[in-house]
């Protein structure tokens, strides 16, 4: 079974993004970007899959800017077998991105789609269930395990109240939550050999997709600072400064 | 602005993305296997063997050691070794970079001088994490004086035998081999082997030794009481062991220099963190002039050493390198780093006198390395020899 698994480059995490002064959108000029780590943990699973002699091969895609080439470098050193890039300067958006990954899931026929569920930037989580939508596969959301059996793949996913645990017929998407797994560190050789392994260079227009935005942002602000609080004695008192700020009927 | 190494390398001609990679990774294994740890191995006084393994396998150990021994070197240079050391700073315990990587003095006069078999033999079980390798070189009776080391190696029959005492040795206590500096011929330089002692064999002994700083890695006195050696452990000719412990010590250096940076570049992030949290006579402590012209002057200086590490690095990769520009080099950096972590101790006042802040154990490092590896006042009078006042 192939596995192929979407990779996308947002900004670091640990990167304290700052809204554009014209407020179009935060500032990405010398800011560090790495694989959404939600994705790190679809690479993960996916390579375990492999590990486990139940995957054959694992094909990491990349859609965007061409330094999307070194997210799937990263995919790649830690143990992916070969990438594809599709390169576009557009904002990538959920559908577009969706539709472009359908197109590339009827060329590879995977038995398996495992993506992010949702990418720190623009928080849509929307690409996995669309892509379930276009190519009407089954789809296991926010997965906290996965074990295929057979032509079936068994995914738990935390819900509200416990754990609920879905069959889902292959091919079949599916979406990781963050205690899915561990991504591991790609070892140093590894890195190197990364360097060798194949990318295929694409575009939106070699799948017929039209990357043009559907949607117009009209501002970007900052989050309201938070005023600070005041200490209140007792409940007593607490109520009626509720009751004041019409917090309280 | 350029404070962080991220941000030197993206902008430095000597790094590229794979440099990016590398930093990634490490700093991966960091946060996974070293950072929860650290104080308790601070405690202990040294790291644990499965450390070893696990560096291993990350590719750390083996980082720019050749392939048929185990190590990898094919696509890495140098500048690959000091982002992998930047990234093992970053728990801002020098100890740790010590002893997980004392292969890096012990094993290249094997390499480059010793035995076929010798090579085969040692050097994959060191880059696979299994074995421990410690250089010993410095005595009781003195260390920056290498020509007059004392500890003597008899021929009897078909075997040398050792008697003598090792000072200061880092991984000392559980190392399981010791690439040994000893006396076989007669006085000064041209009397000096060295030689493969495995610490298991029959009269050799060692002592823990406590210290300032370098707590996570253990250092001992080792002592060689009539050591049987077979010949074959000799690491390159009889009496020339000389050359073998000099040349090491220009890549040491290197590494010591971009350490202090690495280190300095901890300490000020520390610092300047503080300072734009703490407040005082209300304004952030950051936002008064004399710790802005602190920490900027940090910052100055860090940069400039930097740049002269990078600078080494490059000769030093096209087999350039001059041993007065490395031996001046350590003591641009190792005066930096003094400078800095006490700005940045200044900075954050009564918190950088309280154990288990990063600043206060780099404190305590700065001696180790203005000391360790060469002193400052044996480097430049090294230097000044060499501007031909000697």
């Amino acid at each position: 079974m192939k596995v192929l698994v979407p990779v996308k480059r947002v900004v670091d995490y640990n990167v304290k993004v700052r809204v554009k002064s014209d407020q179009t959108g935060v500032e990405l000029a010398n800011i560090k970007m790495s694989m959404n780590p939600f994705d790190e943990i679809a690479v993960e699973e996916a390579i375990r899959l492999k590990e486990k002699g139940i995957a054959t091969e694992v094909v990491v895609v990349s859609i965007g800017v061409q330094q999307c080439t070194e997210t799937l470098r990263t995919a790649l050193a830690m143990g992916a077998d070969r990438g594809i890039l599709v390169q576009t300067d557009v904002t990538t958006e959920s559908l577009a991105v969706a539709k472009v990954l359908a197109k590339i899931a009827a060329e590879e026929a995977p038995g398996l789609i495992i993506l992010g569920k949702q990418a720190i930037d623009d928080d849509a989580n929307q690409t996995g269930q669309m892509l379930a939508g276009l190519l009407g596969w089954a789809q296991g959301t926010f997965a906290s395990k996965v074990d295929p059996q057979g032509d079936t793949v068994n995914v738990t996913r935390e819900i509200d109240g416990g754990l609920e645990t879905v069959a889902l017929k292959l091919p079949a998407i599916v979406t990781t939550d963050l205690r899915l797994n561990e991504p591991r560190y790609a070892s140093l050789p590894n890195i190197m050999k990364a360097k060798s392994k194949p990318i295929a260079n694409k575009t939106p227009a070699d799948y017929g997709v039209d990357m043009t935005p559907r949607l117009t942002t009209l501002k970007v602000t900052e989050p309201a600072k938070r005023q600070a609080g005041i200490k209140v004695k007792s409940v007593d008192e607490l109520v009626a400064k509720l009751k004041e700020m019409g917090a309280v009927a | 602005m350029t404070i962080s190494f991220d941000e030197w390398r993206a902008r430095s001609p000597f790094y590229d993305e794979t440099h990016e990679a590398v930093a990634q990774s490490v700093r991966k294994f960091m946060a996974a296997e070293v950072l929860p740890h650290i104080d308790q191995w601070e405690e202990d006084g040294e790291l644990p063997r499965e450390l070893h393994k696990k560096a291993a396998a990350a590719g750390i150990l083996g980082l720019n050691y050749p392939e048929e021994y185990g190590g990898h070197s094919e696509g890495f240079n140098v500048f690959h070794g000091l982002t992998q050391s930047e990234e093992l700073a970053a728990a801002g315990a020098g100890g740790l970079g010590a002893s997980l990587m004392t292969h890096g003095i012990g094993l290249p006069p094997i390499l480059a001088l010793g035995s076929e078999e010798m090579k085969r033999r040692i050097a994959p079980e060191v880059l696979s994490g299994d074995k421990i390798i410690s250089l010993a070189i410095t005595e009781p009776s003195g260390g920056s004086d290498v020509a007059q080391l004392k500890t003597r190696v008899e021929r009897v029959g078909n075997k040398y035998v050792v008697n003598g005492q090792k000072m200061f040795i880092t991984s000392g206590m559980r190392a399981d081999y010791m690439t040994v500096a000893v006396r076989t011929g007669g006085p000064g330089m041209a009397g000096i082997s060295l030689m493969l002692i495995e610490t298991d064999r029959p009269g050799v002994g060692r002592t823990r030794l406590d210290k300032m700083g370098w707590r996570c890695s253990d250092t001992a006195t080792v002592y060689f009481d009539n050591v049987e050696v077979p010949p074959e452990n000799l690491i390159g000719p009889e009496n020339g062991g000389f050359i073998g412990i000099m040349r090491n010590f220009n890549s040491e250096r290197l590494g010591m220099a971009h350490g202090c940076c690495a280190m300095a570049r901890v300490a000020l992030k520390e610092a300047m963190d503080w300072a734009q949290t703490r407040e005082t006579f209300g304004k952030r402590l950051g936002a008064h002039q004399s710790i802005r012209i602190k920490l900027a002057d940090c910052a100055r200086q860090i940069g400039a050493t930097q740049a002269w590490v990078d600078l080494c690095a490059h000769q030093h990769m096209q087999g350039k390198g001059v041993p007065a520009d490395y031996a001046m080099l350590k003591v641009q950096a190792t005066r930096m780093l003094e400078h800095v972590v006490r700005e940045a101790a200044q900075v954050l006042g009564g918190a950088s006198y309280i154990t288990g802040s990063k600043v206060e154990r780099i404190y305590r490092e700065v001696r180790v390395n203005a000391i360790g590896g060469g002193s400052e006042e044996i480097m430049l009078d090294l230097a000044g020899r060499q501007m031909g006042l000697g």
